[in-house]
C-alpha cells in the first residue's frame, strides 16, 4: 500500500498530467520514464504489451519537453504516454494484430489515428496484446501471450482490446487506443474498471486499422476517466480522405460538453438488458447507477429493444463473413509469415494459413466463408443484413422517445482464464454490446461498482448517432457524483 | 487417311457474347493515387493500398467514374443513379487482397447497344452491362507455370481501373464478333478513355460461344474462351470453336460447359477448367465503400460533352465530304486520323484528294490507330494541304510530290521550302520542253518508227524518256500534247 498521499505520476489522468506539465511540476520525459519503469517492473505479470517502443517513446517525450519549455505545447494530449492496440499500423514498428501470421510485419505507414495522436504530441509507449485479429472477448486468443486482469491476475482482462484495458487499469499507460467490433472496447473497459468509448461509425477513421469486420470496426479510447475519453475522441475524430466511410460532420469540443448537468435528459432502460441469468452484482450496481442519474435530475423510463436477442446471431454471421474476406490477403506471398516447403503456390498458401492462424480465427473464416457461399448467401448474409436493419430500427424507435439508453456493459464480471472454453458461452459476453456496433451508435462504459469478489462492473451509456457529447456528459456526471474511481488495483 | 466429314455448321446457329475489359487512361489507379503508366520497373508504381497491406482502405477515383459514364452514354446505356462495389473472391497471388473490388448486383450502367457493319448492312448489338473494377498484377514465372521453381509478382498493374462491358449474346458469327470488337475499340479510343492497345493488354476480350439448331429458341451450352488478344485471334478462335462444337454436336456429343484457352501459336482452344471446378466468388457488397450516387447534373454534363462517335463521323464523311464508304471507314479508325483528315480538308477542300493522300501516303508511314503518333507528326494537316496545293497548281508533279512528302515527314519542313531548296519545280516552259522533246525524238528513231506503224503504245515509252530526261520535273500533260503534235507532223 502506498503511504504517500500524493499520487504517483503513473496514476494521474491525461488532464492531470498535462496540467502538471504546464505547471512545470513534472515533464513528459519524467512521466514516460515512470511508465517505462513500471512496464519493466510489472508488465511480465500483466502481459499488456506485445512491443514496448522505449527509444521512440523517449524521443517523443523529449520533443514534448521542449515544447513545454518553450511554452508552445500542442494541446491537451501533448506528452501523454499512450498504449496502442496492436491492431493499428505503426510505421516502422512491428504490428501483429495478435497473430502469428503477421509475425515480423513492419508497416510502412501509420494508421490515421496514430498520426493524429502523434501530431497532438502523444507519446507511444508500445503496442498492446489482443485477441488474434480482434476475435475474442478475453484476449486468450492472442497468438503470443496471455494478458491478466490487474484486479485479479487469475482473471481475463476482457477482449479483444484486453492489453489496452489492462495497461490503463494497471497504470502501464495513461490511456490507450482500442477497437470495438462487437464490444471490444467497452467489454474490457468494464472488466478492468476503466472508461471505454466507442464512437459513432464513421466518426473516427479506420485507415490503418487492420480490418476484422469492416462494417462493424470502430476505433475508441480506453482512459482513466470520462474527461480523458472526451479529449482523446476530440483528437482522433473527423473526416479522413483515406476512409470513404468516415463522415464530414464537424467535430465538437467534447470536453466542453462535460457540464455535470443532466437535468431533463430522458434516459431509457431497456428491459431486455436485465436478464435472469446475469450476475446479480452487475444487476444491482447498474440499478443503483440509474438511481444516481435520477437523483441528478435525469428522467428514466423502461423501454424495449425487442431485437436484442437476435444481435449475437446477426453479429456472428456478418462479422465472420467480412472477416473471411478481409483475412484472405494473409497468404504468405507479400508480408508476414510464409511457411516454406509447399509443393506449389496453393500448397504454400494453405500451409501458411494453417500455421499462421489460431483456432478461433479459423473457426470464423469457416463460418464466414460458408455464410457468403453461393446458395447460402441469401439465407445467411442477406438475411443477417435485413435483421441488422431491424436492430437499427429498434434503436431509432427508442431514440424517438428517449435521449440516451443506459444498461449494463456485460452480463457478468471478469471470468477466470480458461473458464469459457465453449465458443458460444464466450460469444454471449457480447450480448449487451453488439447492438451499438450493429447500429453504429456511440456507447461508453464507465465503472459503476464492484462485485462481491472486488471486480469492477461497467455501466453502459448508448446515444444517438453523432451524439457523443450527451453520452459523455451523462457518463461524466455519473462519474463525478460517485467515488468508484478512488479504488485502484494493486499489482 | 480417313477424311473427316465436313461439319454441318450450316444447320447450327452460332451465338456469341463478348466480355471486354478495358484499362482506363486515368492518371492514377482505381482506389489509390499510384500512377498507371505502362512499362515502369516492377513494383515501383505501388503503395500500401494497391499492395493490399493490412489496414488500407480504397478510395474511388473520380476520373474512372467519369470515363466509364462517358463510355456508357456513348453506348446509349442507362447510367444507374446509384451503384455499388462488391468484393469478388478467389486466391491468386497476382491479386494482393485475394479479392477484387468489382461490381456485381448494382453495376454502373446497363442496357445499351453498339452498331456494327456486317455484310454491307448495319446491325445493332445489345450491351447488357458496364461496370468498373480493379486490375490485378502480373505473375512472372521462371520457366513455364508447371516447371517454374519460382514465380515473381509485379503489382504495378494491380489497381489500374478496368472497365468491363458485357454484350448480349446477339453476335451470330466470328466475323460479327470481330466487327463488334473493332467498333467497340474505336468508340473507346475516340472517347479517349482507353488506348485500345491489345498487345499491351489495355484491351482484353473473352468470348462466350454456343451453337443451337437453326430455329431453336433455347440456347445451347456455352463455352468461355479466354486469351483473345487481337482482332484476328478473336475471329480465329471463334471459327475454330464453331467447327469444334459443330463436329461434337454432329457426333451426338454433349458440349461441356467450360472455360477454354485459345492457343494462338497452335491455332486451337484447349480446356482450362470445367464447370465442376467453377469458382464460387462469394460476392458481397464492399463494406469499405459507400454506395456511389451519381448526380443527374454530373451525368448530363458528360452527355453534353460527348464527342462525335465513329459511326456518326463515318456517315458524315460520306454525306458531307462525298467520300466513298471505304475511305470514310479507314479515315475514322481513330479520332486523331479523322481530325487530321478534316483539318487538311479545311485548308485544301478537295476531300477525295486528301483522302487518297492520307490513305496511301500517311498511313504508309504511320499506323492509323496510333493517336499519339498522328497528333505528333511534323507533317501536319496544313503542311499536307500545302503540298497538295503545289500539285494542284502545277508547281510540282504528283510523282515529285511523293518524294517531297517523304522529306516533309522526316524534316517537318514546308513543301514549298523543300521544292525551292531542291529545285523540284515542274518544267512547264513549252519552249524548253519542245527542245527536250526534239532531242529525245532525234535520239530514239526506233519508237518513233513504231508509232508511225500504228503502235500507239510507243508514245508511252517516249513520254517516259522525256520524263527521264527532265528528272521527272516535266509536266506530264504538257509533254503528252507536245509529243502528240510533233509525232503527227513527223
Amino acid at each position: 500500500m502506498k503511504t504517500d498521499a500524493k499520487p504517483h505520476l503513473t496514476q494521474l489522468t491525461i488532464h492531470e498530467l498535462v496540467d502538471a506539465y504546464r505547471a512545470g511540476s513534472t515533464t513528459p520525459t519524467a512521466a514516460t520514464e515512470a511508465y517505462l519503469a513500471r512496464i519493466a517492473a510489472h508488465d511480465d505479470k500483466v502481459g499488456g504489451y506485445l512491443t514496448v517502443t522505449r527509444e521512440e517513446a523517449l524521443a517523443q517525450a523529449h520533443a514534448a519537453d521542449e515544447r513545454y519549455r518553450k511554452g508552445i505545447p500542442r494541446g491537451p494530449l501533448d506528452g501523454a504516454p499512450f498504449a496502442i492496440k496492436d491492431v493499428f499500423c505503426t510505421r516502422g514498428i512491428r504490428t501483429t494484430c495478435g497473430s502469428k501470421i503477421l509475425d515480423g510485419f513492419v508497416p510502412p505507414y501509420d494508421a490515421t489515428v496514430v498520426t493524429k495522436l502523434k501530431e497532438a504530441g502523444a507519446v507511444v509507449l508500445g503496442k498492446t496484446n489482443m485477441d488474434e485479429f480482434a476475435m475474442g472477448s478475453s484476449t486468450e486468443h492472442s497468438g503470443f501471450k496471455l494478458t491478466r486482469n490487474p484486479w485479479d491476475l487469475a482473471r481475463v482482462p476482457g477482449g479483444s482490446s484486453g492489453g489496452s484495458a489492462a495497461a490503463v487499469a494497471g497504470d502501464l499507460a495513461v490511456a490507450a487506443l482500442g477497437t470495438d467490433t462487437g464490444g471490444s472496447v467497452r467489454q474490457p473497459a468494464a472488466f478492468c474498471g476503466v472508461v471505454g468509448l466507442k464512437p459513432t461509425y464513421g466518426r473516427v477513421s479506420r485507415y490503418g486499422l487492420v480490418a476484422f469486420a469492416s462494417s462493424l470496426d470502430h476505433v475508441g479510447p480506453l482512459t482513466r476517466d470520462v474527461q480523458d475519453a472526451a479529449l482523446v475522441l476530440e483528437t482522433i475524430a473527423g473526416l479522413d480522405p483515406h476512409d470513404s466511410t468516415s463522415v464530414p460532420e464537424a467535430v465538437p469540443h467534447y470536453a466542453a460538453a462535460l457540464t455535470g448537468d443532466v437535468r431533463g435528459i430522458k434516459i431509457g432502460v431497456p428491459k431486455e438488458y436485465f436478464t435472469p441469468g446475469m450476475d446479480p452484482d452487475v444487476q444491482r450496481s447498474v440499478r443503483e447507477a440509474i438511481a444516481v442519474l435520477e437523483k441528478l435530475g435525469a428522467a428514466t423510463e423502461e423501454i424495449s429493444l425487442p431485437m436484442t436477442d437476435y444481435g449475437i446471431a446477426v453479429y456472428y454471421i456478418i462479422a465472420p463473413a467480412e472477416a473471411s474476406s478481409n483475412l484472405a490477403r494473409y497468404d504468405g506471398v507479400k508480408y508476414g509469415l510464409r511457411v516454406p516447403g509447399g509443393k506449389d503456390l496453393i500448397d504454400m498458401v494453405s500451409r501458411t494459413r494453417a500455421a499462421g492462424f489460431g483456432a478461433e480465427v479459423k473457426r470464423r473464416i469457416v463460418l464466414g466463408t460458408y455464410a457468403l457461399s453461393a446458395g447460402y448467401y441469401d439465407a445467411y448474409y442477406g438475411r443477417a443484413q435485413k435483421v441488422r436493419t431491424l436492430v437499427r430500427r429498434d434503436f431509432e424507435r427508442a431514440f424517438a422517445r428517449v435521449d440516451l439508453i443506459v444498461a449494463p456493459t456485460t452480463p457478468g464480471v471478469a471470468f477466470r482464464h480458461g473458464e469459457r472454453e465453449d465458443p458460444l458461452s464466450m460469444y454471449l459476453n457480447d450480448v449487451f454490446t453488439v447492438g451499438a456496433d450493429l447500429a453504429g451508435l456511440p456507447g461508453i462504459s464507465v465503472r459503476c461498482g464492484f462485485s462481491a469478489a472486488g471486480l469492477p462492473i461497467g455501466l453502459q451509456v448508448i446515444g444517438r448517432a453523432f451524439d457523443e457529447s450527451r453520452v459523455l456528459r451523462v457518463a461524466h456526471a455519473y462519474e463525478q457524483a460517485t467515488s468508484w474511481l478512488e479504488k485502484r488495483p494493486q499489482l | 487417311m480417313n477424311a473427316r466429314p465436313a461439319p454441318a455448321t450450316k444447320s447450327y446457329e452460332t451465338v456469341i457474347g463478348l466480355e471486354v475489359h478495358a484499362q482506363l487512361l486515368t492518371r492514377s489507379k482505381m482506389f489509390c493515387g499510384c500512377p498507371t503508366s505502362f512499362g515502369a520497373a516492377p513494383n515501383t508504381q505501388t503503395c500500401p493500398v494497391c499492395l493490399g497491406m493490412p489496414g488500407v482502405l480504397p478510395v474511388i477515383n473520380r476520373s474512372a467514374i467519369e470515363f466509364s459514364v462517358k463510355t456508357a452514354l456513348a453506348f446509349g446505356c442507362r447510367v444507374n443513379r446509384a451503384c455499388r462495389f462488391a468484393r469478388k473472391h478467389y486466391y491468386y497471388p497476382d491479386m494482393p487482397k485475394n479479392y477484387q473490388i468489382s461490381q456485381y448486383e448494382e453495376p454502373l450502367a446497363e442496357e445499351g447497344w453498339l452498331e456494327i457493319e456486317v455484310g454491307g448492312g448495319v446491325k445493332r448489338i445489345g450491351i447488357q452491362r458496364l461496370h468498373l473494377e480493379e486490375d490485378v498484377g502480373k505473375l512472372v514465372h521462371e520457366g513455364t507455370l508447371e516447371t517454374a521453381h519460382a514465380s515473381l509478382v509485379d503489382y504495378n498493374r494491380a489497381g489500374v481501373p478496368l472497365m468491363e462491358t458485357v454484350s448480349k449474346p446477339e453476335l451470330r458469327s466470328p466475323e460479327e464478333a470481330a466487327a463488334y470488337l473493332r467498333a467497340f475499340r474505336a468508340v473507346l479510343v475516340y472517347l479517349g478513355v482507353c488506348d485500345g492497345n491489345m498487345e499491351e493488354g489495355s484491351l482484353r476480350c473473352d468470348a462466350n460461344i454456343s451453337l443451337r439448331g437453326r430455329g431453336a429458341k433455347e440456347l445451347g451450352t456455352k463455352v468461355e474462351i479466354k486469351n483473345l488478344n487481337s482482332f484476328r485471334n478473336v475471329q480465329r478462335a471463334l471459327e475454330f470453336e464453331v467447327e469444334r462444337q459443330a463436329r461434337a454436336l454432329d457426333a451426338g456429343e454433349r458440349i461441356v460447359q467450360e472455360t477454354r484457352l485459345w492457343d494462338a501459336d497452335r491455332g486451337y482452344t484447349r480446356s482450362m477448367r470445367s464447370k465442376e471446378y467453377a469458382h464460387d466468388y462469394r460476392y458481397f457488397p464492399e463494406p469499405d465503400l459507400v454506395p456511389l450516387e451519381l448526380e443527374p447534373s454530373f451525368i448530363a454534363e458528360i452527355q453534353a460533352n460527348l464527342p462525335e462517335l465513329p459511326r456518326a463521323r463515318r456517315q458524315r464523311f460520306v454525306s458531307q465530304h462525298g467520300l466513298p464508304p471505304y475511305d470514310a471507314d479507314v479515315l475514322t479508325q481513330s479520332r486523331a486520323l479523322a481530325e487530321y483528315f478534316e483539318a487538311a480538308v479545311r485548308d485544301f477542300p478537295n476531300a477525295k484528294v486528301v483522302s487518297n493522300w492520307v490513305m496511301s501516303e500517311l498511313l504508309r508511314v504511320l499506323p492509323g490507330d496510333d493517336e499519339a503518333a498522328i497528333r505528333a507528326t511534323k507533317l501536319t494537316p496544313s503542311r499536307l494541304a500545302g503540298l497538295l496545293t503545289l500539285v494542284d497548281d502545277g508547281t510540282i508533279s504528283g510523282k515529285i510530290a511523293k518524294d517531297v512528302f517523304e522529306k516533309m515527314f522526316r524534316s517537318g519542313d514546308d513543301a514549298a521550302a523543300i521544292v525551292k531548296r531542291e529545285g523540284l519545280t515542274q518544267v512547264a516552259d513549252t519552249g524548253a520542253l519542245e527542245r527536250i522533246v526534239d532531242d529525245v525524238l532525234a535520239a530514239n528513231p526506233r519508237p518513233v518508227d513504231d508509232f508511225k506503224k500504228g503502235r500507239s503504245a510507243a508514245k508511252g515509252a517516249l513520254v517516259g524518256l522525256v520524263m527521264k530526261a527532265t528528272q521527272g520535273k516535266a509536266n506530264p500533260g504538257l509533254v503528252n500534247s507536245i509529243l502528240e503534235e510533233k509525232l503527227s507532223k513527223a
